[in-house]
C-alpha cells in the first residue's frame, strides 16, 4: 500500500522530453520517474544524451524543449528559471565544475545555502552560524576548512572539485540530485569519500539519479532502477543486476538489444 | 558567452542623482574670450596674479590642438556654446550655514551628504561644490585645530594667497595639456587642502562636486598640499542630473606631498552617463596629478569610474623624492555606449622610487574601455621598481577592452614588471552560481566584485561598500 502511495507522488517525473541545441535535436522522448528515497542509475555511451539531461532539468538555457515536459513535486518546472528551480530542491552535480576566480567559496556557499533556507522559509544563517554548519558537512566529503577561503573550484584537483559538489548538494538539502559522472576523474580513496557521503546525505525523502559509466560507483551505492540510455532515449530499465551485466558485456549488448526492437 | 539580450537587461537601472534642482542662478552669457575671463576672475575679486594666470593659459589654450589619440569619438565640441560661470543665486556673503538657500541643502541631502550641524556625516569632512562654487565646507572649525586649511579653493585665494600663488601649477602647468589649459583659464571652483608639518588628518576629507544646469561646463580645481610628514585620506563623489545635452567636465587635481607626506586619494566618479542609445552624459576630461616632492613621500590614487559618457583620465604620479611611492588602483566600469580611455603615468625620477598599478576594466554593452598607463624610469631612478597589473572583464559579445602600456626606461638598474590578462564572464559561469539558488543580477554582481576586489581592499570601508553598490546597480538589468 505504502509503495503505491510513493508511486503516486513522484518527486521527478520526465515524460516524452524531447529536447534540442542549436537546432540539433539531442532527447529523443525521455521517461523517467523518481520517487522520494529511490536511487536510479543512468548508464550509456557518451554522446547518448545523460548530461544533456540533467542540464536540461537543472534549466541550463542553451537547450530548448521541443516536446513532453518535466515534473518537480507535481509541478510543470519549464517557466522557471534555474536559481527557482534550485532553490525548491533540485540539485545538479556538475561533470565539470567550473572555476569561478575572485568568489571566494565560502561566500558563494553562505549565498546559495541561504537562498535555499529563504525558499524553505528558515531562518538565514549568519557567517558565524554559517561557518558552524559548513564545518560539520566539511567532514561528510573529508574537505579541510582551507577550501572554504579560496576562490570557487580555483585550482582544486579533479577530485577536490566533485568533493565540493558533494558538500553544496550537504548544505543545499536537495529533494532530487542529479549527479553527473561524479565518480569519474576519482582515484580509489576519492570515489570512496565521495560515495559515502552520497550515502549519508541521501535519505528517504531524497530522490538521487546517478550518471554514470562505472559499476564502482553502484558497488558503493546500490540503485534502485538501472537505466541505459542510447540516442537520447531511455532503451531499457532494470534492476542493479543490469549495471552488471552491462559492466560485462558492454554497451554493444545493448545495441542488439535496441536492433531487436 | 553570455547572450545579447541577457546583457542588454542586466545595465539599465534608472539613474538616481538625475533630478535637477530648481534653483535661481546666475550665469554669464555662453562663450569664452578674454573678457569671459577677466569677468570670472573679478567675480570672485581675485588678485592679479592669478588673473595672470589665467590669461596666460587661455593664450596657451588658443594655440593648442584638442588631443585625438584616445580610444574614444564624440561630436567635435564647441567651445563657444558653454556657459563658463553659474552660481546659484545667494546672499553676498554667507556667514553660516543657516544662509545658504534651503534648497541647496535639500540637494546635497538628497545625494546623501546631509551638509547641516545636526545631520552631517560625523567621520568625515565635506566640501560641497554645486556648478560652479563651493556651497558650505562642514567641520573647519574642528580642523582649524589641528592646523588643517580645509576651504574652497576661491576662498584659499583670499585667505592663503601666498600658498596658492606658489603651488597653482606647479604640479599641472597651465600649458600641460588642451584640457588643463582650458581649466588653468576659466577654473571657478573646487577644494583646497593644506596639512601642516607632522599633523596626521584626524577625519578623511571629501568633496562633493554637483553639476546642476545643462549647458554651463563645470572646471574645478583642487590643490592638495601635503607638508613634512603629514598624511591625509581625501574622497572625491560627483553626480550630475540627466539631460540630453553633454555637458564637459573638465577638472584639474594637483597632489603635493614632501618629506614623508602621504596622500591617498579616493574617487567615486557617477556623472550621468547617457541613456541606453548615448544620448547626453557628461564629457570627462580630468587632468590629475601628484608630485611626491619629498623622500619617502607617498601618494595613492585609487578611482571607481562607473559615470560619464566619455571618460579621458590619468591620474599620475611624479616620483621625484629618494624611496618616494606611487600607486594607482582603478575600476572602470562601462556600458551601453560609455567610451573610458583611461590609465596612469608613473613618472620615476628619483632614486628608489615604487610604483603599483592595479587596473579592472569591464565593458558591458556596447561600450569600449581602455587602459592606457606609461611607466618610465628616468636616468637616476636607480634602484627603481614598478608593478602593473591589468585586467579587462568583458559582459556580452559586444563591448570592447584594449590595454595600451607605454614603457620607457632610461635606467638599466630598475625593474618593471607588466601582466595583464582579459576574460569573459561565461555563461556557464553563471549557470553554475545560478543552479545554486542564485540570482542571476547577484551571479553577475558576484562576480564583478570578485574581479574588482584587489582594488576596492584599497578604497576607505565606506566607499568600498558604496562602490560595490554601485557596481551592482549599473549592472542590474544588463545582464539579465
Amino acid at each position: 500500500m505504502q509503495s503505491k502511495t510513493k508511486e503516486l507522488n513522484p518527486v521527478l517525473e520526465v515524460n516524452n522530453l524531447f529536447a534540442s541545441t542549436e537546432d540539433l535535436p539531442i532527447l529523443k522522448g525521455v521517461n523517467i520517474a523518481v520517487n522520494p528515497g529511490e536511487i536510479h542509475a543512468i548508464m550509456g555511451r557518451n554522446g547518448c544524451g545523460k548530461s544533456t539531461l540533467s542540464k536540461i532539468i537543472a534549466g541550463h538555457p542553451s537547450y530548448k524543449i521541443t516536446k513532453g515536459e518535466i515534473k518537480f513535486t507535481g509541478q510543470d518546472i519549464q517557466s522557471l528559471e534555474p536559481e527557482q528551480r534550485a532553490q525548491s530542491g533540485i540539485f545538479l552535480g556538475f561533470q565539470y565544475p567550473i572555476e569561478i576566480p575572485g568568489v571566494s567559496n565560502l561566500e558563494f556557499l553562505r549565498v546559495a545555502t541561504n537562498a535555499r533556507r529563504k525558499f524553505l522559509k528558515k531562518e538565514e544563517l549568519d557567517t558565524f552560524d554559517f561557518e558552524d554548519l559548513v564545518r560539520e558537512k566539511l567532514e561528510l566529503v573529508k574537505m579541510d576548512s582551507a577550501f572554504l577561503s579560496r576562490s570557487i573550484n580555483q585550482g582544486f584537483s579533479g577530485g577536490e572539485k566533485k568533493r565540493n559538489e558533494i558538500l553544496q548538494m550537504a548544505l543545499l538539502e536537495p529533494k532530487i540530485a542529479i549527479l553527473d559522472e561524479t565518480d569519474s576523474g576519482l582515484d580509489i580513496d576519492a570515489l570512496r569519500i565521495v560515495a559515502s557521503g552520497i550515502k549519508k546525505i541521501s535519505n528517504k525523502k531524497t530522490g538521487i539519479i546517478l550518471i554514470t559509466h562505472y559499476q564502482r560507483l553502484l558497488d558503493e551505492i546500490k540503485p534502485n532502477y538501472v537505466h541505459v540510455m542510447s540516442d537520447g532515449q531511455i532503451i531499457k530499465t532494470g534492476d542493479s543486476d543490469l549495471a552488471l551485466e552491462l559492466e560485462k558485456y558492454g554497451y554493444e549488448w545493448t545495441d542488439n538489444f535496441l536492433k531487436k526492437q | 558567452m553570455v547572450s545579447e539580450n541577457l546583457v542588454k537587461d542586466v545595465v539599465t537601472e534608472p539613474y538616481k542623482y538625475g533630478f535637477i534642482t530648481d534653483i535661481e542662478t546666475e550665469k554669464i552669457c555662453k562663450g569664452l574670450t578674454e573678457d569671459t575671463i577677466r569677468l570670472i576672475s573679478a567675480k570672485k575679486d581675485e588678485p592679479e596674479f592669478l588673473l595672470n594666470f589665467r590669461l596666460n593659459a587661455f593664450k596657451k589654450w588658443q594655440k593648442m590642438k584638442e588631443p585625438n589619440w584616445a580610444e574614444i569619438g564624440y561630436k567635435a565640441i564647441d567651445y563657444q556654446d558653454i556657459i563658463y560661470y553659474s552660481a546659484p543665486k545667494q546672499k553676498e556673503k554667507i556667514s553660516s550655514l543657516d544662509e545658504v538657500d534651503p534648497k541647496l541643502l535639500e540637494t546635497f541631502d538628497k545625494l546623501g551628504i546631509p551638509l547641516t550641524e545636526q545631520k552631517k556625516l560625523t567621520n568625515v569632512a565635506v566640501d560641497a561644490v554645486f556648478d560652479s562654487v563651493s556651497i558650505a565646507t562642514t567641520f573647519r572649525k574642528e580642523l582649524a585645530e589641528h592646523g588643517v586649511i580645509f576651504c574652497s579653493i576661491s576662498e584659499a585665494v583670499k585667505d592663503h594667497s601666498d600658498l596658492i600663488e606658489k603651488y597653482l601649477g606647479s604640479v599641472v602647468p597651465a600649458n600641460d595639456n588642451y584640457f588643463a589649459a582650458l581649466n588653468s583659464a576659466v577654473f571657478s571652483d573646487g577644494s583646497f587642502v593644506y596639512i601642516p608639518k607632522g599633523v596626521t588628518c584626524p577625519m578623511d576629507l571629501s568633496s562633493y562636486f554637483r553639476i546642476n544646469s545643462g549647458d554651463s561646463g563645470q572646471f574645478e580645481r583642487t590643490l592638495i598640499i601635503a607638508e613634512e610628514s603629514s598624511s591625509v585620506s581625501y574622497l572625491e563623489g560627483c553626480t550630475a542630473p540627466m539631460f540630453d545635452t553633454n555637458t564637459l567636465h573638465a577638472a584639474v587635481v594637483e597632489l603635493i606631498a614632501l618629506d614623508d607626506a602621504s596622500i591617498k586619494y579616493s574617487t567615486v566618479q557617477n556623472w550621468y552617463a547617457g541613456n541606453e542609445e548615448g544620448v547626453g552624459g557628461i564629457f570627462n576630461f580630468v587632468t590629475k596629478r601628484g608630485k611626491c616632492l619629498g623622500k619617502r613621500s607617498k601618494i595613492s590614487w585609487s578611482q571607481v569610474e562607473t559615470g560619464s559618457a566619455i571618460t579621458w583620465k590619468y591620474p599620475s604620479c611624479l616620483l621625484l623624492g629618494e624611496e618616494s611611492v606611487g600607486e594607482f588602483y582603478s575600476v572602470a566600469l562601462t556600458n551601453n555606449l560609455q567610451q573610458a580611455d583611461t590609465g596612469t603615468k608613473m613618472i620615476h625620477i628619483g632614486p628608489k622610487t615604487k610604483s603599483t598599478i592595479v587596473s579592472k576594466g569591464i565593458s558591458a554593452g556596447n561600450s569600449v574601455n581602455s587602459y592606457r598607463g606609461l611607466v618610465k624610469m628616468g636616468s637616476k631612478a636607480i634602484g627603481s621598481r614598478n608593478y602593473s597589473q591589468c585586467d579587462s572583464m568583458l559582459i556580452g559579445d559586444q563591448a570592447a577592452a584594449n590595454t595600451f602600456p607605454y614603457i620607457q626606461s632610461q635606467q638599466p638598474n630598475s625593474e618593471i614588471e607588466h601582466e595583464a590578462s582579459t576574460c569573459r564572464i561565461s555563461e556557464d559561469q553563471l549557470f553554475y552560481l545560478q543552479s545554486r539558488g542564485i540570482e542571476f543580477e547577484e551571479a553577475v554582481s558576484m562576480m564583478v566584485s570578485g574581479f574588482c576586489r584587489d582594488v576596492f581592499n584599497q578604497l576607505p570601508m565606506e566607499f568600498a561598500a558604496e562602490a560595490d553598490k554601485l557596481l551592482a546597480l549599473k549592472l542590474e538589468g544588463s545582464v539579465g
